[in-house]
This record gives C-alpha cells, sequence and structure tokens, in this order.
C-alpha cells in the first residue's frame, strides 16, 4: 500500500510539470502586465521594475528560474502585494480555507449519508420523496444564491448569527452550511442510490439471515458499499471546498485564498496565480489519491499490490 | 456499389431510430415534472425572446424618483407620496408654495414669488419622474402669482425597482435572454467541438485516439476556475467571445461521453457492414457513428445549458461577466446581495427565477434520460 502511494505520488510529477507548464505560458498571453495602471508608468520606472522582478528576461528564461526556483521551494514575491511572498499569502489564507473547508466536507459526509441512507431504507415513502426534493433543491441553487439568502434570514431577519467575519463558532455557521449544502444534496443522492442497491445484495441478505439487527447491517454491511460511489465524487470536490470558495469567502468577508484566484488574475499577480494554481492541482492530486486508498480499505476486492 | 450503400445506410437505421425516438416521445410525455418543465421552460424562453419587447419599461431607463421601491402590483407613485415629491421637485422654483393639492390624477399648485414667477417652472414638475404634461393654468396679472397643473404620472413596478431606480421587472427579463442566449452558445460550441472530436477519436482509435485523450486528460487536471478566469482575462469585455471560449472548455465532458459511445458502436454490424461496402470514414461517422451517439448528446446537452448558465451567473456574480448596462440573472443577483438589506425584491426576484429556470432544465433532462436511456430505468 506505502510502495502504491509512493508509485502514484510520482506518477503525479509530470501532470503537476504539464499544469504548471500549461498555466505559466497561458498567463504570460494574456494580454496587460502587473505593473500596468490607468496612468502608464514612466519608462525608466517600468524598465527597473521589470529588471527587479526578472520580467526583463526572455519569456523561457523566465520560465527555468521560476522552475528552479519552485523546485527549491520558492514561489517567488507577489507583484501585487509588494512585501509578501507568494508563500506567505498563501500561509495566511489556506489554513482558514482549510479549516472552513474541512467543517463543510465532514458536514457534508455525515448529514449527506444520513439522509442518503434514511431516504434508502423507506424507499418510496414520504421521508424519501422529502429527501429527494431536498437534494434536488441543493443540486440546483448555486451557492452565491443560497448565502445571500441565508445571510438575508439567518443574520439580518432573525439576527441569529453574525454577517460576516470570523469571530468566534457562530461565524462559521453560515459559510459551513452554504458551502456544503450542495455536497450535501449530492451526497445524499449518490448514497441512496447505491444503498438501494446494497440493500438489496447477497451479503446483507446473508447477515440479514444471520439474524443481525437492522441498525447494524445498515451501518456496517450497506453503508460500507453504498459509499463508494459518494466517495470518488467527494475527491475532486474535497479538493475544490478546501482551496476555497471564491463565492462564499466574498459574500461572508471570509479571508481565505478564494479571492487570489480571481484577483490574481485580473491583476496579472503572476507569481501569486501560479501559487494557487500549483495549490489547487497539489490537492486534486492527494484527493485523488485518498479516494483510492479509502476504495482499497472499504473493499476488500480492490488490491493494489 | 454508391446506390447500395445510399440503401443500406438511409433505410435500416431510419426505421430503428424512427422507433426509439418514438417510444422516448412516450416516455417522456408520461413524465409529469419533464413535461412541467418543457411549458416552463417555453415559457421563459418566450419571455426571454419578445417579454423586453413588451415590458412597460426599457431595462436601462432610470427612473431616480423610485429607487428600491418594493414589488407592487399596483401603480406608483403613492397617493402619500405625490405631494411630497412635487414639494421637492419644486424646492428648487424659489416659489412660496400656497397650495398642493391632488384631485384625482391631477395635481394643482398654486406658487407665489414677490419677484415674478417665470413660466418655465413648470418644467421642475416634468423632470421628476411622477408628473408629465405640466402646464400653466393661470397667471396673476401682477406677475407674481401662478397656477400650475400636472398630471400624475403611473408607472407599474411589478418587481420592484433596483438600486439606480430600473425596472427589476424589464431587466429580469432582458437578463433571462440574456443567459438564455449564453447557454445555448457555449453548449452549442461544446456539442460541436466535442462530439466531432470524440467521434474522431473513438472512430480512428489505437494511437491516435491514446493521443488525443491524453490531451483531454491534461486539460481536465487544470483547474477549471483558472481556465475561465484566463478567458476573461483573454476576452475580457466581450461576453459572447467569452460564452464561445467557455463553450471550447466544457466540450471536455462531451469527447469522453461520445468516444465511449463510439468505440462500442464501431464494433456493431451494421458499421461493420458499412465499412465492407467500402464508406469511407467520414461517411461512416457522419451517417451511422453520430446520428446513434445523439441521445446521450440531448441529454448531456440539457444538463450543460444549466451549468453554462450557472457558470455565467457566477461570472457575473463576481464581476466578470456581462456588463452594465446589460444585465444578465448573476449581475442581479449580486447586486441583490449587495442590497438586500432594505431592498430584498432584488433579491428575491432574480433568485427565484434562476432558480426556476435551472430546475426545469434539470427536470427535463432527468426526464430525457431517462426517456431516451432504457438501460437506466
Amino acid at each position: 500500500m506505502l510502495s502504491y502511494a509512493i508509485r502514484r505520488l510520482l506518477g503525479a510529477i509530470p501532470t503537476l510539470f504539464f499544469i504548471i507548464t500549461a498555466a505559466f505560458f497561458m498567463m504570460r498571453l494574456a494580454p496587460g502586465g502587473p505593473f500596468d495602471q490607468e496612468r502608464a508608468l514612466e519608462a525608466t520606472v517600468m524598465a527597473n521594475l521589470n529588471a527587479t522582478f526578472g520580467l526583463d528576461e526572455p519569456l523561457w528564461k523566465q520560465y527555468v528560474i521560476y522552475l528552479g526556483n519552485l523546485v527549491r521551494g520558492d514561489m517567488g514575491p507577489s507583484f501585487v502585494y509588494r512585501d509578501l511572498k507568494v508563500h506567505q499569502i498563501l500561509a495566511i489564507g489556506l489554513p482558514v480555507s482549510i479549516k472552513l473547508g474541512g467543517m463543510a466536507l465532514a458536514l457534508a459526509m455525515l448529514v449527506g449519508s444520513a439522509l442518503g441512507s434514511i431516504a434508502a431504507l423507506r424507499q418510496n415513502s414520504a421521508v424519501d420523496y422529502g429527501v429527494i426534493a431536498v437534494a434536488t433543491f441543493g443540486i440546483t441553487i448555486p451557492n452565491f444564491v443560497v448565502a445571500p439568502v441565508l445571510l438575508l434570514v439567518f443574520a439580518l431577519y432573525f439576527d441569529i448569527f453574525p454577517a460576516g467575519g470570523l469571530n468566534g463558532w457562530q461565524s462559521y455557521v453560515l459559510p459551513v452550511i452554504a458551502l456544503s449544502l450542495p455536497q450535501i444534496a449530492v451526497v445524499a443522492r449518490l448514497i441512496r442510490g447505491a444503498m438501494i442497491e446494497a440493500l438489496r445484495s447477497d451479503h446483507v441478505r446473508t447477515a440479514r439471515a444471520y439474524g443481525l439487527p437492522t441498525r447494524m447491517i445498515v451501518i456496517k454491511h450497506a453503508l460500507r458499499a453504498a459509499c463508494l460511489p459518494a466517495i470518488s465524487y467527494m475527491g475532486p470536490a474535497a479538493a475544490a471546498l478546501l482551496t476555497g470558495s471564491i463565492v462564499v469567502e466574498q459574500i461572508f468577508g471570509i479571508p481565505g485564498i478564494g479571492r487570489y484566484f480571481v484577483q490574481g488574475a485580473l491583476n496579472r499577480d503572476y507569481t501569486l496565480v501560479m501559487g494557487t494554481v500549483i495549490v489547487v492541482a497539489l490537492f486534486v492530486v492527494i484527493f485523488n489519491l485518498i479516494v483510492d486508498l479509502l476504495y482499497a480499505l472499504l473493499d476488500p476486492r480492490v488490491r493494489y499490490d | 456499389m454508391t446506390d447500395m450503400t445510399e440503401v443500406s445506410a438511409g433505410m435500416v437505421p431510419e426505421v430503428k431510430s424512427r422507433s426509439l425516438w418514438q417510444t422516448a416521445l412516450i416516455r417522456l410525455r408520461k413524465n409529469v415534472a419533464a413535461m412541467l418543465s418543457i411549458f416552463v421552460l417555453g415559457f421563459l424562453g418566450l419571455c426571454g425572446i419578445f417579454g423586453p419587447m413588451i415590458a412597460p419599461h426599457d431595462y436601462a431607463e432610470v427612473y431616480p424618483a423610485y429607487v428600491k421601491v418594493p414589488a407592487s402590483i399596483s401603480a406608483y407613485p403613492r397617493a402619500d407620496d405625490v405631494i411630497p415629491e412635487a414639494q421637492s421637485a419644486l424646492r428648487r422654483a424659489r416659489l412660496d408654495l400656497e397650495l398642493v393639492e391632488m384631485n384625482g390624477e391631477v395635481l394643482t399648485v398654486i406658487g407665489t414669488s414677490e419677484r415674478g414667477v417665470d413660466e418655465r417652472v413648470t418644467r421642475y414638475l416634468d423632470r421628476s419622474d411622477l408628473f408629465t404634461n405640466a402646464r400653466v393654468v393661470e397667471v396673476s396679472d401682477d406677475g407674481n402669482r401662478i397656477e400650475m397643473q400636472a398630471d400624475v404620472d403611473r408607472l407599474y413596478f411589478l418587481f420592484g425597482t433596483d438600486a439606480n431606480g430600473r425596472d427589476l421587472f424589464s431587466r429580469v427579463l432582458i437578463s433571462l435572454r440574456v443567459s438564455l442566449g449564453i447557454g445555448l452558445l457555449a453548449a452549442g460550441v461544446a456539442l460541436v467541438i466535442g462530439v466531432l472530436y470524440g467521434a474522431t477519436a473513438g472512430f480512428l482509435g489505437g494511437r491516435t485516439d491514446n493521443m488525443m485523450m491524453r490531451v483531454v486528460d491534461v486539460l481536465y487536471s487544470l483547474p477549471f476556475i483558472f481556465f475561465v478566469i484566463l478567458l476573461v482575462v483573454f476576452f475580457g469585455r466581450n461576453v459572447v467571445l467569452m460564452f464561445i471560449a467557455v463553450g471550447c472548455v466544457e466540450w471536455l465532458d462531451m469527447a469522453r461521453i461520445v468516444r465511449g459511445q463510439t468505440l462500442s458502436l464501431r464494433r456493431r454490424e451494421f458499421v461493420q457492414a458499412a465499412e465492407a461496402l467500402g464508406v469511407g470514414s467520414g461517411a461512416i461517422l457522419k451517417r451511422h457513428i453520430i446520428p446513434n451517439t445523439l441521445g446521450t448528446v440531448i441529454i448531456y446537452m440539457t444538463l450543460l445549458i444549466p451549468k453554462v448558465i450557472l457558470l455565467e451567473s457566477f461570472l457575473s456574480f463576481l464581476g466578470l461577466g456581462v456588463q452594465e448596462p446589460l444585465t444578465s440573472l448573476g449581475v442581479l443577483i449580486s447586486e441583490g446581495a449587495k442590497n438586500m438589506q432594505n431592498a430584498p425584491d432584488m433579491l428575491i426576484f432574480p433568485a427565484l427565477t434562476l432558480t426556476i429556470l435551472l430546475f426545469a432544465l434539470n427536470f427535463l433532462g432527468d426526464g430525457l434520460r431517462d426517456a431516451l436511456d432504457p438501460k437506466d430505468r
């Protein structure tokens, strides 16, 4: 298992290399530069700035230099947030995003699988239809609609939770709900479908014949098989959640890294954009690996030797 | 030779596919949610196409007197607002107002001024959004006293107005047009590229297929949001170009699906028969492969349109999409979110419209999948 994990991580290096290369050149192809302002800077100032940041070198040389620095763990200075290096910016924002995303992820897994299992156990009952309705709702409505509505109802109208910022546990409630709602919906739907199938399978029937209590059967035997599709969905979703949601962070005023995706690209903050791209790509690689390992753990038929 | 191919290619699939479509239609008719969605979508589509033409207000027209008024089916101005509004409109006219009164639909104002009254003061009333056709009824002989009348302009704001005093109903209608148009455009581009690419890869197979699919894999692993934001950077101010570009990104799933289908279709007898008869690759693709993937493609297309609409709304929400004064549902929702504290209508109506639109598209997509994909039932 360990050697498999290591092999997978090594195998991801070419992919990461491709992503970094593509992102680097695509970003540079975009018109404009980090020092462009409404009023053009004086030519000498511009030349000095470009020289300071190494932008006067030919593109391929900049690329080689960037890769070299990256290998040594240096993501370079931000072009726009002048006093900060990219890794410092990420070090400030990423923990916030991870904390928020992690809570949303946990909530989505717990609530989603609970709803899905209950719906599957009472297939075609009112409860089942209720869960399906909620799931459809959650999948359809984007979180830039859910988040303001949550704010409107719970922060402005009833004044239960704060409307923004991150002070105390109360301020996490609304953003976590807004982030996890679509995920809860998808997980519930996936678990419901797989659970209905699992409950009809031979091994569950055998467990029933042994006279095991229903709760045991569902949690230990059926859920184990039923959560596989949900897990493979949650891999990429987890990477997206943990690297920050642009919309939710913007609406609730949370200082995560989500905003740097947009601002970085708009400001042509080349190094910062590369930093965010690398972070997302790393998370995707890691979570795909975790999904595969979880598969082996849950399904004894899957072997990685 | 060619005659024979035409016969075999023309007859067989047509009979078969017609029955497939017919059964699919029968199944679709039984699906209440899907049928209802078709009607809702048709209605929203008509609203998007014709709504802006028959809307009572232009979507870009600003009514400074009616900023953020709540939604109402009765006309503005409210009876209580007319007199204060007339007073404030005439404040700069330097008149001492003796009488301001409402008689039915007509406002009568009597004003005096010691330095004489200019008859052009009526324009102060006309300038307000509340009054039209202001006219002088009588000027006293010494020229210090004027009586004027103006009609009260009745305006309807079914959904209220936005932060600039623009009619939200008209803006929702135009945004429906923009959102639906962009959704169809980008999904169409994705459809064409995805189907051609996927069918080619699947049909040629072997090393070419491998290469083509590796390209798709690499594009997949690029963070999607980065891709989109790059497109914004490139095409910034031109939304149409941008969404053609979004279509150029969204074709990846389509290509995979079509390739998978093509791989299995390729081994079917009718394709081999066509090959044995000497039909060229292009003709086989056009005649046999692509029509047979159509069911899946249509399903995917109905699910892709809401995805693109969502993406457009998302970008507009961030301020990167459609630019003022044109608007889209995302722009309206983002403005609504900023103003929800004192004008919740601005959030509720666009959000509701988007929700209904997305629901209808999703239900229709699900219904089509159930109808066209017999394996899934």
